[in-house]
C-alpha cells in the first residue's frame, strides 16, 4: 500500500515563488514560468516537452543532456535554468529534418554510429559544437567528446562519424 | 534528483551582490556546475541563490607583464585566450586537462577554485566526514582511501583538492582579489584554503560574502617556453587527478636559473614544492638535477593504507614534467 503524505508545513513554506523566464529553442520564443531551482534540463523536457534532449546520470557526467546554448555546447542537466534567461538554445529538434539531415547525423547512420541510440542527441549536440571548434586530430575528436558517454561502446563509430564531417 | 528549493536573486552588480550574499542561508552560484551536484545529493541546501554569472567580472587582459583574469570567466574562453596561450599556456593546459568541453563551458574560475572535495566521504551524506559535518570523524582515514591526500593531512581530514588550475596558478605565484562589503584585498592563491583542523575542516579563508572578482599573474611569462602541466588519472579524459604536477623552468646557458613546481591530488591544497624548485636552481638540467628535485618533492609524505602509491607516483610525474620541458631526456 502506498500512502502519500501532504507536504509538511515546512516544506509549504519553503516553495519560493515561481520566477519568470524567457528562452529562445530552436528559433522559437518561450515565455514561461519557472521553479527558481528547475534545471534547464528539466524545463526543455518536462516543462517544454521537447523530449529529444535525455537525462542520463543528471550529475553532469555522461553528456546525454548536452544542448548548445548561443552555439556552446553545455550539460543542461547541471544548468540553473534561472541563469539562462533570454539564452538561445538547440536541442535536436532544431538539428536537421527527416527529409534533410544534419550532416553529422547523415554521418553518424553511415558509421553506425549508435545501437540503443539513449546518448545519441547528446552526443550529436556535442559533436557539431567540437566541429565548430576545428579538431585538428582524431586524438583531438576523441578527447573533445570525452564528455560524452556511449554505453553501447559506439565511440569508434562517433569518432569517424565525427571525423568524416571534419574531413580528417 | 533534487534538494529543497530555493529563492533565486540574479545580481547584476557586484554591491548588490556583496550586501546579499553576506546574509544567512546566501550563496553564490556562479557556472553552477559543482553547486548544482552539490545541491541535488543534499550537501547544499541554501535558502537564497545569488547568481552572480552576469556581473561584469569576465574580462581577461594582459598590460605590463601581468596578466589579469576576471573570475567569472569561463574556463574554455581563458584557456582559448590568445594572451593565455602566449604568455601562460600553463594555465591553458590545466584547464584543458580539466573536466569535458561541456563543463569548461560553464565553469568559472573562481568557482573552479572554491569548488569542494571529490573524496567520496565528503560527496555521500551519511557517512563520517569533518568538512561537511564538523566533529563526525574522517571516514576516508581508516576507511577507502587511494584517492587521499600524502601531505598536509590532520587526523581528521585527509581530502585533497581537486582543481587543475589551482595547481598550475600556484606554480606561478598568482595573486587572488576578493571583494566583500568592506572592501577589495588581495592574497596569494595557497592563502586562499586552510589546512585541516582535527575535527572541522573548512575549504577557503574567504567570509561569508566574499566574492573572488579576479585572479593576476605577475612577472611569469618567462616560464612560457618551458612550463607544462602533467596529469596522472585513472582515465585517459574528463577524471580528477591522482597525481598533477605544474612545472616551469627557465634555463640560460644550459643553467636552470629559475623553477616552479607545484602537485596536485596529493594536498588539501594545491602544494608547492619548494625544496625540489631549490635544488633545480643552480644546476644544470639532466638526469641528477631532476632526480633530486623527485626526491625532496616526496620528502614529508605519510600515506596511508591505500595510498602510498602516490608517493613514487609522484617522484616519477615530478621527474617526468622536467623531462618534458627541460630540453634534456
Amino acid at each position: 500500500m502506498t500512502v502519500t503524505q501532504p507536504p509538511s508545513h515546512d516544506a509549504r513554506e519553503r516553495t519560493p515563488p515561481r520566477i519568470a523566464l524567457s528562452l529562445t529553442i530552436n528559433a522559437m520564443r518561450y515565455e514561461i514560468e519557472i521553479s527558481p531551482s528547475a534545471t534547464l534540463l528539466d524545463v526543455i523536457r518536462d516543462q517544454l516537452g521537447l523530449t529529444g534532449t535525455k537525462k542520463g546520470c543528471d550529475m553532469g557526467g555522461c553528456g546525454a543532456c548536452t544542448v548548445l546554448v548561443a552555439g556552446r555546447r553545455v550539460v543542461s542537466c547541471l544548468a540553473l535554468a534561472a541563469s539562462f534567461d533570454d539564452a538561445v538554445v538547440t536541442t535536436i529538434e532544431g538539428v536537421g529534418t527527416a527529409d534533410h539531415l544534419h550532416p553529422l547525423q547523415a554521418a553518424f547512420i553511415r558509421h553506425d554510429a549508435l545501437q540503443c541510440g539513449y546518448c545519441t542527441s547528446g552526443q550529436i549536440l556535442s559533436g557539431i559544437a567540437l566541429l565548430s571548434e576545428n579538431p585538428g586530430s582524431i586524438a583531438e575528436i576523441r578527447e573533445g567528446m570525452s564528455g560524452n558517454l556511449c554505453r553501447c561502446g559506439a565511440h569508434p563509430n562517433i569518432v569517424a562519424a565525427i571525423a568524416e564531417v571534419a574531413g580528417l | 534528483m533534487s534538494g529543497p528549493s530555493f529563492q533565486y536573486i540574479g545580481a547584476t552588480r557586484l554591491d548588490d551582490a556583496l550586501a546579499q550574499g553576506a546574509r544567512h542561508g546566501a550563496t553564490y552560484v556562479a557556472g553552477g556546475t559543482d553547486f548544482m551536484q552539490l545541491w541535488k545529493t543534499g550537501l547544499a541546501a541554501p535558502k537564497t541563490v545569488i547568481d552572480i554569472c552576469r556581473l561584469p567580472l569576465a574580462e581577461i587582459s594582459y598590460a605590463g607583464n601581468m596578466l589579469s583574469l576576471g573570475a567569472l570567466s569561463r574556463l574554455s574562453d581563458v584557456a582559448a585566450h590568445p594572451d593565455v596561450k602566449i604568455h601562460h599556456p600553463l594555465i591553458a593546459d590545466a584547464i584543458l586537462a580539466s573536466a569535458s568541453g561541456q563543463l569548461r563551458n560553464m565553469a568559472t574560475l573562481g568557482g573552479n577554485l572554491l569548488q569542494r572535495t571529490r573524496c567520496p566521504y565528503f560527496r555521500s551524506a551519511g557517512l563520517a566526514c569533518n568538512k561537511r559535518a564538523p566533529g563526525s570523524g574522517c571516514g576516508a582515514r581508516d576507511g577507502e582511501n587511494r584517492h587521499a591526500a600524502l601531505f598536509g593531512t590532520s587526523s581528521g581530514c585527509v581530502a585533497t583538492h581537486a582543481s587543475d588550475l589551482a595547481v598550475a596558478l600556484a606554480a606561478l605565484d598568482a595573486e587572488i582579489v576578493v571583494a566583500s562589503a568592506a572592501g577589495e584585498r588581495r592574497l596569494r592563491l595557497p592563502d586562499l584554503y586552510l589546512l585541516p583542523a582535527p575535527t572541522t575542516a573548512p575549504d577557503s579563508s574567504l567570509a561569508d560574502g566574499d566574492v573572488i572578482t579576479a585572479i593576476s599573474i605577475h612577472d611569469a611569462c618567462r616560464f612560457a617556453p618551458r612550463s607544462t602541466y602533467l596529469k596522472i588519472r585513472d582515465r585517459a579524459s574528463f577524471e580528477f587527478a591522482v597525481v598533477s604536477v605544474a612545472a616551469a623552468l627557465q634555463i640560460e646557458d644550459g643553467v636552470i636559473t629559475a623553477a616552479r613546481l607545484a602537485a596536485g591530488g596529493v594536498a588539501p591544497l594545491p602544494w608547492r614544492l619548494h625544496g625540489s624548485e631549490a635544488a633545480l636552481v643552480g644546476r644544470a638540467p639532466g638526469k641528477a638535477a631532476f632526480a633530486a628535485a623527485g626526491d625532496l618533492a616526496i620528502e614529508g609524505a605519510t600515506p596511508l593504507a591505500k595510498n602510498a602509491f602516490k608517493i613514487p607516483l609522484l617522484r616519477s610525474a615530478v621527474i617526468r614534467a622536467l623531462q618534458t620541458i627541460g630540453g634534456v631526456s
